[in-house]
């Protein structure tokens, strides 16, 4: 099973922005039941899309600055990246079916 | 061939998941998420009998799996897709492989109702809720305001005033519907203050929240009052798209069942919210899970004979 990336508001650039592959993150917080519940959706996901896209999760409670800069007021928010741009924002817990429908077009 | 599949893994379907597994039946749970439903969304739960001191909604979920788990109950994280309930053989059809089985519960409880008010859809993610639990510490130092009457809105408002300087809490009814108890916390708790018989008409804002726009419903007056955030809490719709067309529903969607949990079609039951009735608990999502599981295991029984 691959490793989810936890990012941080240091390495978000790095990790994200910069990413040669297009990229989700997984906004979420220890405290919402939501993120839980759409958590292993999100890792099946990252094993089925491995090499093709990198997903990633960040922690909103540890991380403040770029939630903010996103404006995130729902978690869990799925963000889409392509490019170092946003494509695409899914916000709360969906099901596998139309998350993945969002990754493919990114492909 | 299974001799029963049980859709959705909140607290009716894991307690027939704990029941059926324990009858020896070979069963196989469906969840397109994690199990807990809604419940994961209450911070504390405390009218669950057994937790005089209440429990944490992720707890209490947590504890109800492991139980099923631990007889036997298999739970497999796919989304359903089809049904087809005609035969005495049931097919359930997932994103990922097809299974029949002989019974079915349908457990796929509820999702919170939209307000379907202007500003809802375009302000959605800008400042729009429908998760205190979830999103009260993106309002930290902010107002809100609340909207609904019921025991979910009144706790919710409870819940974010850990995080907000005022909650207006909107109801178009000038009592609430809530529980007695936790209208007297609501009552004593100084930053939310109620604005009776009045509705949303409007969400405000541009590139987020800014106020809601509102209407007497008495005095018909309209007017505007100046928020960062809006949650609203006004009911739930049943998840029952699945088995729109194929099940009896009534005219809210729910599933009509008899006091045995069978639906319109022989082996296969409901419980839980997704099911045509008046109180929606977790207390009554398992008695209504217990017995759903009960009553496929005699269905199973009058098909061997």
């Amino acid at each position: 099973m691959a490793d989810l990336v936890q990012v941080t508001d240091d390495n978000f650039d790095a990790e994200i922005v910069k990413s040669d592959l297009p990229v989700m993150v997984d906004f979420w917080a220890e405290w919402c039941g939501p993120c839980r519940m759409v958590a292993p959706v999100v890792e099946e996901l990252a094993n089925e899309y491995e090499g093709k896209i990198k997903v990633a999760k960040m922690d909103v409670d540890k991380n403040r600055q770029t939630p903010a800069k996103f404006g995130i007021r729902n978690i869990p928010t799925l963000i889409l990246f392509k490019g170092g741009e946003v494509a695409h924002t899914i916000i709360g817990a969906q099901p596998k079916s139309s998350i993945e429908a969002e990754l493919k077009k990114l492909l | 061939m299974y001799d029963l599949i049980i859709i959705g893994g909140g607290p009716a379907g894991l307690t027939a998941g704990l029941y059926s597994a324990r009858a020896r039946l070979n069963v196989l749970m469906l969840e397109k998420l994690a199990p807990g439903g809604q419940v994961m969304n209450t911070d504390w739960v405390e009218n669950y009998p057994g937790f005089p001191d209440g429990i944490s909604g992720f707890e209490l979920v947590d504890r109800m799996k492991n139980q099923a788990e631990k007889f036997g109950l298999k739970i497999q994280s796919d989304e359903v897709a089809g049904l087809e309930l005609s035969g005495d053989q049931k097919i359930v059809t997932t994103h990922k492989e097809k299974f029949e089985t002989k019974s079915l519960i349908i457990a796929t409880g509820a999702t919170w109702k939209k307000l379907g008010i202007e500003g809802e859809e375009s302000l959605a993610g800008k400042g729009i809720s429908y998760c205190a639990t979830c999103d009260g510490p993106f309002y930290k130092d902010q107002e809100v305001a609340v909207i609904g009457g019921g025991d979910t809105a009144v706790e919710e408002a409870l819940f974010l005033t850990r995080f907000v300087t005022k909650v207006h809490h909107i109801h178009r009814r000038d009592s609430l519907r809530a529980i007695k108890l936790l209208q007297e916390r609501a009552f004593a708790e100084e930053k939310i203050s109620f604005i009776w018989d009045t509705i949303p008409l409007k969400i405000l804002g541009k590139n987020g929240v800014e106020g809601v726009e509102l209407k007497n419903v008495k005095t018909g007056e309209i007017s505007r009052k100046a928020v960062q955030g809006v949650f609203i809490f006004v009911g739930n719709i049943p998840n029952t798209e699945l088995v729109n067309g194929l099940l009896e529903l009534n005219d809210n969607g729910f599933i009509v069942t008899d006091n045995n949990m069978e639906t319109s079609i022989p082996g296969v039951f409901a419980a839980g919210d997704n099911r045509a009735k008046l109180f929606r608990q977790i207390s009554t999502a398992v008695g209504e899970g217990a017995a759903a599981s009960y009553t496929a295991e005699r269905y199973l029984e009058g098909l061997d004979q």
